[in-house]
């Protein structure tokens, strides 16, 4: 008698399972098929640029508010008096995705893209300079 | 801290972790047993401690705002919840009615999310393997919904003091609905498949009991001690947010075995919906950050403290500040580490499995015991 109460529940969770073969699978095959993400995903971030000049003016509000300090600007000018960063560092590995920067920046300049996987093989290679930031494409 | 037992009366000291796959982290547990019974259990902490409150003391209110939700990876936005509402009792911060609504809206469906992930976990201790594919089916489609919105999947940073960021739109409104509607259907299929199975049942039922008097004496919150029969929800004794707005019961169990845990956890789910459902019918119209938001938030020197609902149960952020934006001492008082602190009285005498099982229906979250 016991085995029989225990024996149903068993049957009728495998058939269950059972039953799921039949449905649309939920999972994704990653490298080949990709999760499209949300347009507010705050993956890697990249310096925007408008007719190959940088939108950045090196005001330094994103250094200023990034929690995890990864961000570091220095601000130079050019020979009409344009503000410009001469630098403009972010330590990757070290950013927590957070996303003050896009919102504090008054010149639109900086966006986390919808980039999510990014990986290299040293932890050189993920402190991105001024001209690594500018070259990523928006995803 | 370590036992040095009689050898002549053939005890076994055991380490359970810090790497065993049902303390959920690092949670080291020094077990004196004998034989299969445990005589003692010790939980052993401070293997994942990253100094969350130290970091308080040294950023600003906003600064810190994004480590909270790194504390309680499984509800990250009621902690989120908690120290945006202790900063805005500081420094006096009104904020906008529709961001309050989609505070807690985004703050239910995540708890919705934390429960599920709970259901499967606490399965897999048990033994059973095919239900976390269930219910993380069901968690997926919550946080795609809350990804939507928020831009990010675990570690949301969504509110900030004064609203939130950015605005919910029609897509998440339709799609929560439909949500809420697979979830319906959802709960009675986990009943069918998991309350009622007997082998389920035994393993749980009569186990791990904890009553009234030893929950009180302990301080334990959230859904274990509404699984002892007492029905202590911040959300309705001491209401905070839009919460009086809404109509939802605190489900409780009096049995206080983990079956009753399991079971006021799985009426959690319906009543987190009923707010949601609720929350988006009532949802006002209006601005989601109040107008000029301070950059520095400052208050003049005092201290506060708020507690809220988060998903393991009461959550205290305790804030003094000496009028910087800049908090001079910040104490959290997180849910599991209360809840953890029960453990020796309540697994001396149960056997081996029995811990595992009661140490799953206490819903570890493990960083945030440690933070």
């Amino acid at each position: 008698m016991v085995v029989i109460r225990t024996l149903i529940p068993l049957l009728k969770g495998l058939a269950f399972t059972i039953k799921h073969l039949f449905v649309k699978p939920i999972t994704y095959q990653y490298p080949e098929q990709r999760r499209e993400v949300s347009e507010r995903w705050r993956g890697l971030h990249r310096l925007k640029m408008d007719d190959g000049r940088l939108l950045c003016v090196a005001c330094g509000l994103c250094e200023a508010v990034c929690p995890a300090d990864v961000i570091t600007v220095e601000r130079t000018e050019t020979e009409d008096g344009r503000s410009f960063p001469s630098r403009f560092d972010v330590e990757v590995t070290r950013c927590i995705f957070c996303g003050y920067c896009q919102e504090a920046c008054p010149k639109d300049a900086i966006e986390l893209t919808r980039n999510y996987d990014f990986c290299e093989y040293t932890r050189e290679e993920f402190n991105l300079n001024r001209d690594q930031l500018a070259k990523i494409e928006e995803a | 801290m370590i036992p040095h037992p009689d050898p002549t009366q053939e005890t076994l000291v055991l380490n359970m972790g810090p790497q065993h796959p049902s303390t959920h982290g690092v949670l080291r547990v020094l077990l004196k047993m004998d034989g299969e019974y445990v005589i003692e259990a010790e939980p052993v902490l401070g293997y994942g401690h990253r100094m969350h409150e130290k970091m308080g003391e040294v950023r600003s209110h906003n600064g810190f705002y994004a480590n909270v939700g790194r504390m309680d990876y499984g509800g990250a936005l009621s902690f989120a919840h908690g120290h945006v509402l202790a900063v805005e009792r500081l420094s006096d911060i009104q904020v906008p009615e529709r961001a309050e609504y989609i505070r807690v809206i985004t703050t239910e469906l995540n708890r919705v999310a934390s429960h599920l992930l709970w259901i499967g976990a606490f399965l897999l201790d048990l033994g059973a393997f095919t239900p976390i594919l269930y219910s993380f089916d069901d968690r997926e489609i919550a946080l795609d919904l809350l990804e939507h919105v928020t831009g990010a999947r675990i570690t949301f940073s969504y509110f900030r003091v004064g609203g939130v960021c950015n605005d919910i739109d029609e897509q998440f409104i339709e799609g929560t609905k439909k949500f809420i509607k697979r979830m319906r259907e959802r709960i009675p299929m986990f009943h069918k498949l998991v309350t009622g199975n007997i082998i389920f049942r035994k393993r749980v039922e009569g186990i791990g009991i904890i009553d009234r008097d030893m929950a009180l004496r302990y301080g334990v919150t959230g859904p274990m001690i509404r699984g002892s029969g007492i029905p202590y929800d911040i959300r309705k004794v001491e209401p905070y947010s839009v919460y009086p707005e809404f109509d939802f019961d605190i489900p409780t169990y009096d049995e206080g075995d983990c079956m009753a845990r399991h079971k006021v956890r799985m009426d959690e789910i319906e009543q987190s919906l009923r707010i949601i459902e609720q929350g988006l019918e009532k949802l006002p119209d209006g601005p989601v950050m109040m107008e000029k938001v301070p950059k520095k938030v400052k208050s003049g020197p005092g201290d506060t403290f708020m507690s809220v609902e988060a998903a393991r149960g009461e959550l205290c952020y305790y804030l003094a500040t000496d009028g910087t934006d800049t908090p001079y001492r910040m104490k959290i008082r997180s849910p599991s580490y209360s809840n953890l602190s029960i453990l020796k009285e309540v697994t001396s005498g149960i056997l081996l499995s029995d811990l595992v099982a009661v140490m799953g229906s206490m819903d570890l979250v493990i960083p945030e015991i440690d933070r």
